[in-house]
């Protein structure tokens, strides 16, 4: 039998004030046990909200009668819907749904009032932006009742009989680009984002906490080397990898879960590759501020979690607060989201995505500006 | 004239927060020339071969190193100088000759290939250059680490502590092909802990907390210190030795293996001093003394002058 050492308190005690000292040296660390917490508070408790209210609607009036003026002001009046616009012609409204403009467009036909007063139950065109089907859900089982409602204030007196019908107007609503609903057609594409982040932003966060950890950044340092030729350097491979999950995501997108893929592939690959640029020099410029390989871990994850659940993916970006939004606008997720499922389900050409493409742009040039401003040429 | 010297800086400072770690070193070294740095760890002999090739910023400090300025020229300096860092700073998940190649590209060298291929025979690495640069031994990591430090045929090598942790047997190699290659006309600047390896360079310079306390050729540096040192053998040195420590007029007593060195820098009070030992069953011997004995003697001194 071999004779073992008994169980010591004070041995154990020595590795428990071990540790203590060492968490209270590693402040990143330490901040991330008060900061994740919070954060996860913050945008749980009070930024995401699965019942989005005051969507933006816009209203085709055709029919410029007290009856189409009384449906505006009741969907102005309404919990979910908020009026942004009027429109005028039918490409107005599709190139509004198309960029993520309004959320729904509502149409009161020619002859609207004549045709209610006639009792002949004027049809209303309700068209929803339905590619994320949880974002219009609760708004569309309300339109009826709002719209009704509406009509009710003004159906009084003689015309008080047509009120006492069940339905004095007929609802058509369209739920345009995922017409049934299904939330595959949403995640699926929204899933190449989320994973791009997660793995380009880790994978050249590492890239030069690694040289500094490992000893190499010295050798690398002392040769003649400028700091944009090694921080493009580093990102540029990853292009690749990022390609390769792209192609992964968008086989299975289409195979697996039959996501329609109505928009160019081309014109998806080359926003990807913007996208995948932007995170790899959102990587690249942790991986300048953290001092080791695991402080560049935790500020992936710092930013992963907001990408997750400020940009849309996860919860109706519609359903922030202002606040949250404004953060969400500055993720590059939030725009490859609607970039991504604008091509593939709304079949979005350059023109409806460049605006996107351009913030996407705009960040990664933002970030990698830091990132060789922040990448020392001397080991001081 | 500048141009007949590899190094020539005065001033050299360098502080970290309030401490100065290299304060104010002026050094020359000659084209050619194999010239030995050496001191205690953290007596800044790093800090100042990072400036020197442009790692660091030198808080303070001017002049040339290969003709160009030290402090604004450090683009044309790393072009032309091989350091070596004292940790092995090459990619262990590449191969030798994956490593050679990366740093054959990074400095532009044109015939990259036969420069490469050059470089491993001449290495004696040829049978391994697919071997992973973190597979090797220290010895064989070291002689990848010189080869690539050399292929872009630089003028002047700066070597920090590059025989720490080698076998006598390697070390006793790479000495030989610096010397080999200082006759070819390179001109090297070693950090090192070996005496033997100080004996071997043709100048030296000792520093202590950032200070230059002595530099010459190991004859001039032992000479100036000015240490007259016995030898003594005998039983009970150990005992001997506290009790000469103590003694006023014996600057230090140092055991090396089984016998013991004595020293200070007043003979005769030294002689007076040791006079009641003599008695004792030992064999008292005055010799010359050694770079060791000079080195401990300044370390020793230096502590009195700079330490806090």
């Amino acid at each position: 039998m071999k004779k073992r050492t008994p169980l010591s308190f004070a041995r154990f005690w020595a590795i428990v004030i071990k540790e203590f000292v060492q968490m209270r040296r590693d402040r990143l660390t330490f901040g991330m046990i008060i900061g994740i917490p919070v954060v996860q508070l913050m945008l749980f408790g009070y930024a995401i909200n699965g019942d989005p209210k005051r969507l933006p609607t816009a209203v085709l009036l055709a029919d410029s009668s007290q009856f189409g003026r009384t449906l505006l002001s009741a969907l102005k009046n309404s919990e979910y819907f908020t009026f942004v616009r009027e429109i005028h012609t039918e490409a107005e409204a599709e190139g509004a749904l198309a960029r993520g403009e309004v959320q729904f467009v509502v149409t009161v036909p020619e002859n609207f009032s004549r045709d209610l007063l006639r009792g002949e139950k004027p049809a209303i065109l309700v068209e929803a932006d339905a590619t994320d089907p949880s974002a219009t859900g609760n708004a569309i089982a309300s339109l009826r009742t709002v719209l009704n409602g509406g009509l009710r204030h003004d159906l009084t007196g003689p015309l008080a009989y047509l009120a006492a019908t069940a339905d004095p107007i007929d609802l058509r609503v369209h739920a345009r680009y995922n017409p049934e609903g299904i939330s595959q057609y949403n995640i699926v594409p929204g899933l190449m984002g989320v994973v791009l982040t997660m793995t380009m932003v880790m994978i050249t966060g590492l890239a030069i906490t690694r040289e500094r950890e490992r000893g190499t950044m010295e050798n690398l340092l002392s040769m003649p080397t400028r700091p944009l030729e090694v921080l493009l350097g580093k990102i540029v491979p990853y292009i690749f990898v990022g390609y390769i999950q792209v192609g992964l995501i968008l086989t299975a997108a289409r195979f697996l879960f039959h996501v329609p893929m109505a928009g160019s592939i081309p014109l998806l690959l080359l926003a990807a590759s913007v996208f995948i640029a932007a995170n790899l020099a959102m990587g690249i410029t942790f991986s300048t501020l953290a001092k080791n390989q695991l402080q560049a871990v935790q500020m992936t994850f710092f930013f992963f979690l907001p990408s997750l659940l400020l940009s849309g993916f996860m919860f109706p970006f519609r359903g922030m607060p202002g606040w949250a939004q404004v953060i969400g606008e500055v993720l590059p997720l939030t725009h490859f989201l609607r970039i991504v499922r604008g091509i593939l389900l709304k079949g979005n050409g350059f023109q409806e995505v460049a605006l996107q493409l351009w913030q996407i742009v705009l960040f990664a040039l933002v970030v990698l500006t830091v990132g060789v401003k922040r990448y020392r040429k001397t080991l001081d | 004239m500048t141009d007949s010297f590899a190094i020539d800086v005065r001033g050299m400072t360098k502080r970290f927060g309030e401490h100065t770690v290299v304060n104010g070193i002026d050094l020359q070294v000659r084209r050619g020339e194999v010239y030995g740095f050496l001191g205690p760890n953290g007596s800044g002999k790093t800090t100042f071969i990072r400036m020197l090739c442009g790692l660091l910023a030198a808080d303070a400090g001017e002049g040339t190193c290969l003709g160009f300025d030290v402090i604004n020229e450090s683009e044309a300096i790393k072009r032309q100088v091989g350091y070596m860092t004292q940790r092995f700073s090459f990619y262990e998940d590449l191969s030798i000759a994956e490593n050679l190649d990366f740093v054959a590209r990074m400095y532009g060298i044109p015939n990259r290939r036969d420069a490469v291929r050059e470089s491993i025979e001449r290495l004696g690495l040829a049978g391994r250059q697919k071997q992973l640069a973190g597979e090797l031994s220290g010895g064989w990591k070291q002689r990848l680490a010189l080869a690539a430090c050399l292929i872009h045929q630089p003028k002047l090598l700066l070597l920090d502590e590059p025989t720490a942790g080698v076998d006598p047997k390697a070390r006793r190699d790479f000495w030989e092909q610096i010397h080999d290659l200082a006759g070819q006309g390179l001109t090297f600047l070693i950090t090192t802990h070996y005496m033997d390896e100080a004996e071997r360079c043709d100048r030296l310079a000792y520093l202590s907390y950032g200070n230059l306390l002595t530099n010459g050729t190991a004859a001039e540096v032992i000479a100036g210190a000015g240490l007259t040192t016995w030898l003594v053998n005998g039983p009970d040195l150990q005992e001997i030795a506290s009790r000469l420590r103590s003694t006023p007029g014996v600057q230090q007593a140092v055991a090396f293996g089984t016998r013991l060195h004595v020293s200070g820098t007043d003979a005769d009070s030294l002689e007076q001093a040791i006079a009641p030992f003599r008695a004792e069953p030992c064999i008292w011997q005055q010799i010359n003394p050694g770079l060791e004995d000079v080195f401990i003697h300044l370390m020793g001194r230096s502590k009195d002058n700079f330490s806090l």
